[in-house]
């Protein structure tokens, strides 16, 4: 039980797919200029995301090593274009708005990070709650940076006034979700100490000997 | 035991080791022939909502041209309200065609039969459209029985698709009014800004032809110095000489040129 737990709800903070991991970054700056395509976009990824772990995991002790990608990807893309087809249908005006980026999915790092790390080594129900939990995670980045981006930018909140201030059109282009989602991932260091990375390697201390 | 006998092969297939080359293939001819009946099969039964969605998206695009154009906008007063009328025209001799019914004429379903379409050269046709339907639907846009715009449907390749589009034309037939594309799928961000409403403000006034007849309608690279051109967008130069060639093409000789030179003579009563 506890295991199920820390797999669902891990990713949302303490194991991020985006914070922690910098994973799946340009479709996060991408869609979300507003909540209502963040949204969209999140729930997208969980499901192509808890899916294809699904199956993948289901399929991982017969997938050939020479064609493991590529069943990989054609599994995802399926999903993708079904998923893109029905948001076509069903959501048109949304769908226009998030032109390619569903389509995306298929490229997104976190999808395949997500198959290759969890899917191919544990079985389909944990595979598909791990899927859950970092869709989950993804989501709530995506919302807390669309919700910013749409409050300041535009004086919305899904597509509501909320209050009238002459909104910061500049949180609406692409590098103000840089600065977001950078001040975002500092913020979740200072109070978890734990994910700050260690340096890769010291700058070495010149000695008056060795020195050129 | 028949029936058994492929359930023995599908183990015998699970049991071989996944280094096999066989193996591959079989996994490989499965995976692609499941998600390939998967995507079609959706694509197959979600294609009527599609439709619907583009047919609206049309709608509202013949709406939104005609609030861009100055003046049409008819809120509050009714004896101003634009009204619409819709002929079929026949592209070879330009004369209006009688007995079918304009408004359930599909343009796109009659360029792809090949008894309703004629083949166009592939030296004149500049559009890339391949064929194109005989006939064609025109809206006469009237307000106080003045008419006040021709609206022509237009479709040509851009750079990695088919624009479709409406071209309406002043009173005059020798401006255009407004231009609209109500499908594309040209790059994000770059091809598919010709849908933007700035851009596309950019297009009244501009004018069709010199004093010749020549078409020189485009859309210019680099600056646009004569008044019928309209500046490109940068980064979809392709995109935009599509623009061009479509406009041309509609406008000349294949497409409603010779429509259109009746009407200027007032051979064709709109």
């Amino acid at each position: 039980m506890i295991r199920y737990r820390t797999l669902l709800f891990g990713p949302i903070v303490d194991s991020n797919p985006i914070t922690l991991q910098i994973l799946g970054i340009c479709s996060a700056l991408a869609v979300t200029t507003s909540v209502a395509t963040a949204l969209t976009m999140g729930a997208s990824l969980t499901i192509v995301l808890m899916i294809s772990n699904g199956i993948i995991s289901l399929v991982r002790n017969h997938l050939p090593a020479s064609v493991r990608l590529i069943v990989q990807i054609t599994i995802v893309a399926s999903l993708v274009i079904v998923l893109d087809q029905l948001l076509n249908a069903y959501a048109y005006e949304i769908s226009q708005r998030l032109s390619i980026f569903v389509g995306l999915i298929v490229t997104n790092c976190l999808v395949l990070g997500r198959i290759e790390t969890f899917a191919m080594r544990n079985p389909p129900w944990p595979s598909m709650v791990d899927g859950l939990g970092n869709g989950l995670g993804y989501s709530a980045v995506l919302l807390v940076v669309g919700s910013v981006r749409e409050f300041f930018g535009a004086g919305s909140f899904l597509g509501v006034k909320i209050f009238v201030f002459q909104p910061l059109s500049v949180l609406l282009l692409a590098p103000s979700a840089f600065f977001i989602l950078g001040f975002l991932v500092w913020f979740i260091r200072k109070i978890k100490p734990a994910q700050v990375e260690r340096n890769e390697f010291h700058a070495s201390v010149p000695t008056r000997e060795g020195g050129m | 035991m028949v029936e058994l006998f492929p359930l023995r092969l599908w183990r015998r297939l699970l049991a071989l080791p996944n280094t096999s080359r066989l193996k591959a293939i079989i996994v490989v001819l499965l995976v692609s022939s499941i998600c390939a009946v998967f995507v079609s099969v959706t694509a197959v039964v979600l294609r009527p909502f599609h439709q619907a969605n583009l047919e609206a998206a049309r709608q509202a695009h013949i709406e939104t041209l005609l609030q861009s154009i100055p003046g049409a906008d008819s809120r509050g007063d009714d004896s101003a309200a634009p009204s619409v009328s819709t002929v079929l025209v026949d592209l070879v001799t330009g004369s209006i065609v009688e007995g079918l019914d304009p408004l359930g004429y599909d343009q796109r379903a009659a360029a792809a039969d090949f008894t309703t379409s004629i083949a166009i050269p592939d030296e004149a046709d500049i559009a890339g459209i391949g064929r194109r339907a005989k006939h064609a639907p025109v809206h006469f846009i009237r307000r106080r029985s003045e008419l006040e715009l021709v609206i022509l449907p237009v479709r040509g390749a851009g750079y990695q698709s088919m624009l479709y589009g409406y071209l309406a034309l002043k009173p005059d037939l020798k401006s255009v009014a407004a231009l609209t594309f109500y499908e594309q799928a040209e790059t994000p961000g770059l091809g598919d800004r010709i849908t933007d409403p700035a851009w596309l403000s950019k297009w009244p006034g501009t004018r069709i032809a010199d004093e010749e007849g020549n078409l020189r309608i485009a859309v210019a690279q680099g600056q646009t110095k004569r008044s019928y051109e309209v500046d490109g967008i940068s980064g979809a130069t392709r995109t935009g000489n599509g623009v061009t060639n479509l406009l041309r093409f509609w406008l000349g000789d294949l497409g409603f040129g010779p429509f259109l030179k009746r009407l200027a003579a007032g051979e064709i009563k709109p």
